[in-house]
């Protein structure tokens, strides 16, 4: 990598719950030092709404679940040189994955209508709202992804390690002790 | 008189009718396992354990140790198909490790640590399996379920009881319990039987023991599995 | 009068003795001997249409196996069904040949005509549709099995009669015989095919070649113990083996003669005994031999059993038939009957005292994997059909853990010739190393699809040429597991020199894609894999769902370079044969026929397996959404 132009990292929570972005921010002041070699894109730390092409990595928290999911997905696999798949659910769908059992109108049957409490339940139809999937798909299945750091959360010191290693070009590796699924 | 063979370049002595992965495990060298448990006839099916002798590739917790065998186990090649095998396994049940008890005990997630799998690679068959609590001791979550057959063995082997058994073929093969109604607190299964303390992974768990060790000091969390020795 | 309920109770009640009463005929003629629960299993289906829970009830108490047993091997074979599948059960056969034949559209036919969804049973439950593997009926295809008994020439309109006969519930004793004649077809015979030979000449020859000295008392002894080694009759028959140079001829080609020394030689333990099994577990798509063999030879094929028995020392043989050539069940019994009553099968044969040998034969259900010497001896003993961690081999530890020899079909027809007229001058016929003739099942485009009988040492193009094949592209030698060859190789030979064979000759003309053709094979080693190692149960899977991803035209070079890597795997780490051949098809048409591939690579990138779109279906139908915000293209990259 060369040392006089900052890399551009841009990232996405799809559905996951943002605790692998807390995660990340847990690196702590070690976030200065990455800031010396990277500079924000697309995230929800900058508020960027989309992923300038040419951007170089993109981390991806969550699997997919929804149409949207897959857009956003799209997006930053077209405009990333190199895409990572952050935490548990982006690597395997996670826990939103373990819908995947139930067949989805038998889900929306039961959240929408039958479950009690509901007054004039009805499934939502508004075009603003982006469709379900019939399943959950970690994010492998429908983009090709570079590198994949599992963990729900990944331990700040997991994420670090793989970022510094992408950043001095090494393949990244987890040891024991950095490499968790849970 | 003891006889030796290399492993990986090292000298390893074996008794009569040891197989190689025994002789491995005596001389504490690690081969990776999930199937086999030194208290159980060795079975060959995860083939993890998978070895070069002279050449060719065999499951070395079957392979009896002959004299001057020269062995290969720790080659990058060997790692990468042990590696692949693993992903798969993943990706044939349901292994969502955080919500699993077993997290940080699971042999299946420690190897897959030891071997360093970053991903499951393949893409995922998320099958539809149950979940049988019926048993006042015991939840049976068929979802993580390897097919190792350990607790076939132990069940039937030591407790005498055949409480559990593989049926269907291929990719269909699946896990059942010795009761018409398919239900544990149908068969005579108890939390002392030894099948109950086999399982690699989280299929069968005893209640209400579940997170007596929090995660993160369980005994993975601890020591990689190469340095640890079988049971918990 | 009882309520409802109670009515229910009793009818219930009443099914259930009525169960078990079957259950009790059943097991009592196989002596309530667990190693016959396969075959009881079978016989209660054929009885009850299914295995019901009140079969395995009863079974429990008869055989005192635990019902986790029962079940295990229940569901593991094919045939076998523990939920209800009607009182017509149609199976199509789905090899590539019956493909090729129309047994997709037929299937399609029968479906619609009697309003059935394929796999699945009729709303009335009187019937299910569904495929399975090869019925080895490929040279008068496409084929069917219904309960088992094979038909096969089926055409658009015998489909419409079967319909029509189904839905009058005509019983199936009742539907025309001609349905179910299977013809021989046999095109080119030769020394095998045209052996004249009477029940026991073979036996007598041997016997005659023996040398004198003490020739009875070793016989005598022999047929009892296998012993002493070194004299007399059964030695010189060993002898004669080994000078013939026969390889068995269910593909793996080892000496038979070796086989039998080594079993005779496995020292027994108290109590046990030697066994000689005939493999006719005919499996491979597009093999047929063995099915003309135990149709029109089956002295030849018995007698070559006596002989091995002979040799070895053995009291008890098996066939092991296979489930699909059920309809051989009868005919082959009547054999063995008339065989017992001529003195050459059963006691004190020839008239020898202490001469016994007999044959039961015991039917699979369904199981490709059977067909693995190791597994059909687990079969054999009622188990589920594993194959088994090898060493120790089955001359040492074979059925019930005793010195076992199993050997193909026509490999103990041509022992039968062997013992007939001797070793030398069986291995002058065929090649140096190929001793004798093989029967290759020919099938696929050509005029003349059938049986051919040749000295080892033929050329792929002179069987060609004999079975009028014309614009040949390739042909699949030994089935999915043997190899494809391509036009510039047909001046390759037939033997274990060259391209040895379990005798399957499959040809596929240019109009053929060979790349649908290795999907085929790969989807029926997915069907076919036991279970019992990862890389076979997992890996033939991703490779069916990568092949099917191809076909569904949304694979990229990732998935080619993922099938390869697959291929390594398979063929590295499994456990058995079945998945080290499993990806055999794929990779010789690569090898030969890359472009078929290079033509379903239609993405450059990464495309999901899966059809985005669909994948939205459930959740427009539940939200009566169809606007474009409810639908995603499926290609990487394109528009939202």
């Amino acid at each position: 990598m060369s040392e006089n132009r900052k890399l551009r990292v841009a990232t996405t929570s799809l559905a996951g719950c943002f605790g692998c972005h807390m995660s990340f921010l847990d690196i702590d002041e070690r976030l200065f030092t990455l800031l010396e070699h990277i500079e924000f894109d697309r995230s929800p730390l900058t508020d960027i709404k989309t992923v300038s092409p040419g951007t170089d990595i993109g981390l991806i928290e969550g699997g997919l679940c929804n149409a949207e999911n897959v857009h956003v997905l799209r997006e930053f696999r077209q405009n990333c040189k190199i895409l990572v798949a952050l935490g548990a659910c982006a690597v395997n769908g996670g826990l939103p994955a373990q819908r995947n059992h139930l067949p989805l109108t038998t889900i929306l049957e039961e959240v929408y209508h039958t479950s009690p409490g509901l007054a004039n339940g009805m499934i939502p139809n508004d075009p603003e709202l982006p469709l379900p999937l019939n399943k959950v798909h970690p994010i492998h299945e429908v983009v090709k992804i570079d590198y994949f750091i599992p963990g729900c959360p990944p331990s700040a010191d997991a994420i670090w390690k793989v970022l510094t290693d992408l950043l001095a070009g090494r393949e990244p590796t987890l040891g024991h002790g950095l490499m968790h699924y849970d | 008189m003891s006889h030796t063979f290399t492993l990986d370049g090292k000298t390893i002595p074996f008794a009569e009718g040891q197989t190689i992965l025994q002789a491995a495990d005596a001389a504490g060298v690690f081969i990776p396992h999930l199937c086999y448990h030194p208290d159980f006839k060795p079975h060959g099916s995860c083939k993890l354990c998978t070895v070069k002798v002279n050449g060719r590739q065999t499951a070395s917790c079957t392979m009896r140790a002959l004299p001057g065998m020269v062995v290969e186990s720790e080659t990058e090649e060997l790692n990468d198909e042990r590696r692949a095998l693993t992903q798969m396994l993943f990706v044939e049940g349901n292994h969502f490790c955080p919500s699993c008890e077993t997290s940080g005990n699971c042999r299946l997630q420690a190897t897959a640590y030891h071997l360093g799998m970053m991903s499951p690679h393949f893409d995922h068959f998320f099958p539809s399996r149950a979940v049988d609590a019926s048993h006042p001791d015991v939840l049976l979550d068929f979802n993580r379920c390897i097919l190792c057959s350990l607790c076939v063995r132990a069940s039937r082997d030591v407790d005498g009881k055949n409480v559990f058994a593989l049926s269907g073929r291929g990719i269909k093969t699946h896990l059942i319990v010795n009761a018409k109604s398919g239900r544990l607190a149908d068969t005579n299964f108890t939390l002392a039987d030894k099948a109950a303390q086999v399982c690699p992974v989280g299929v069968i768990l005893p209640k209400r023991h579940g997170f007596a060790v929090p995660i993160g000091e369980r005994k993975y969390d601890k020591a990689p599995i190469s340095e640890t020795t079988e049971g918990r | 009068m009882g309520s409802f309920r109670e009515v229910e109770v009793a009818l219930n009640e009443m099914h259930a003795e009525a169960v078990a009463g079957i259950v009790d005929r059943v097991a009592t003629r196989h002596r309530r001997d667990p190693t016959c629960m396969l075959q009881i299993l079978r016989e209660v289906q054929e009885a009850c249409d299914w295995l019901p829970p009140e079969a395995i009830d009863r079974l429990q108490v008869v055989l005192g196996v635990p019902r986790t047993k029962i079940e295990g091997v229940a569901g593991f074979y094919a045939f076998l069904y523990t939920q209800p599948r009607g009182k017509y059960r149609i199976l199509f056969s789905d090899n590539v040949t019956d493909r090729m034949q129309g047994s997709v559209a037929l299937m399609e036919r029968l479906c619609s005509s009697l309003w059935v969804e394929p796999g699945k049973v009729s709303e009335d439950g009187l019937l299910s549709v569904d495929i399975t593997s090869c019925t080895g009926m490929c040279d008068q295809g496409p084929g069917l099995l219904v309960n088992n008994y094979a038909i096969p020439r089926l055409t658009a309109g015998l489909v419409d009669e079967i319909a029509e006969l189904i839905r009058n519930k005509v019983p199936l004793a009742e539907w025309p015989a001609d349905y179910f004649r299977v013809d021989d077809n046999v095109r080119r015979a030769d020394v095998l095919l045209a052996a004249q030979m009477a029940p026991g000449d073979a036996l007598r020859a041997a016997r005659a070649r023996a040398p004198s000295d003490g020739l009875m008392a070793s016989n005598m002894r022999s047929w009892r113990e296998g012993l002493p080694s070194g004299l007399g009759g059964p030695i010189a028959m060993l002898d004669d083996m080994k000078r013939a140079n026969l390889r068995g001829r269910g593909g793996a080609g080892f000496m038979t003669g070796i086989k039998w020394e080594a079993c005779r030689n496995a020292p027994l333990k108290p109590g046990q005994e030697r066994f000689v099994v005939c493999n006719a577990d005919e499996g491979e798509p597009g093999t047929f031999k063995d099915r003309v063999l135990l149709t029109s030879h089956a002295d030849l094929v018995f007698e070559g059993m006596t002989a091995a028995a002979y040799a070895i020392g053995a009291r008890r043989g098996f066939l092991y038939l296979r489930g699909e050539y059920r309809y051989l069940l009868e005919p082959l019994t009547a054999v063995l009957e008339r065989r017992r009553r001529e003195k050459v099968l059963g006691n004190d044969i020839l008239g020898l005292p202490g001469a016994d040998f007999d044959i039961e034969i015991h039917l699979g259900a369904g199981a490709y994997v059977c067909g693995e010497e190791s597994a059909l001896i687990e079969s054999l003993e009622g188990k589920r059909g594993t194959p088994r961690n090898r060493p120790p081999f089955p001359v040492t530890n074979g059925y019930l853990d005793q010195p076992t020899i199993v050997n193909n079909v026509e490999t103990f027809a041509a022992a039968a010739l062997v013992a007939l007229n001797g070793g030398e001058w069986y291995a002058s016929i065929g090649t140096k190393h190929s001793a004798g003739t093989k029967l290759l099942s020919v099938s696929g485009d050509c005029e003349r699809p059938g049986i051919y009988e040749y000295p080892f040492g033929v050329s792929i193009r002179q069987v060609l040429a004999d079975c009028g094949a014309r614009d040949t592209q390739a042909v699949q030698v030994s089935g999915p597991s043997g190899v494809c060859v391509a036009p510039a190789e047909f001046d390759r030979v037939i033997g274990f020199e060259d391209i040895p064979t379990a005798g399957a000759f499959t040809i596929f003309d240019n109009s053929r894609d060979m790349f649908e053709v290795a999907r085929n094979y790969v989807h029926f080693f997915q069907h076919e894999s036991c279970g019992f190692c990862t890389p076979c149960r997992v890996g033939t899977s991703l490779l069916k769902n990568l092949m099917d991803k191809l076909h569904n035209g949304v694979g990229s070079p990732y998935d080619f370079a993922e099938i390869e890597k697959l291929n390594q795997l398979l063929q590295a780490m499994s456990h058995c044969g079945l998945g080290h051949t499993a990806c055999n098809p794929v990779l010789d048409t690569i090898a030969r026929f890359r472009p078929a591939y290079e033509q379903r690579m239609t993405q450059q990138d990464f495309t999901p397996a899966f059809d985005l779109d669909r994948a939205l279906a459930e959740a427009r139908q539940m939200t009566g959404r169809d606007d474009a915000g409810a639908h995603l293209s499926s290609k990487h990259g394109g528009a939202a």
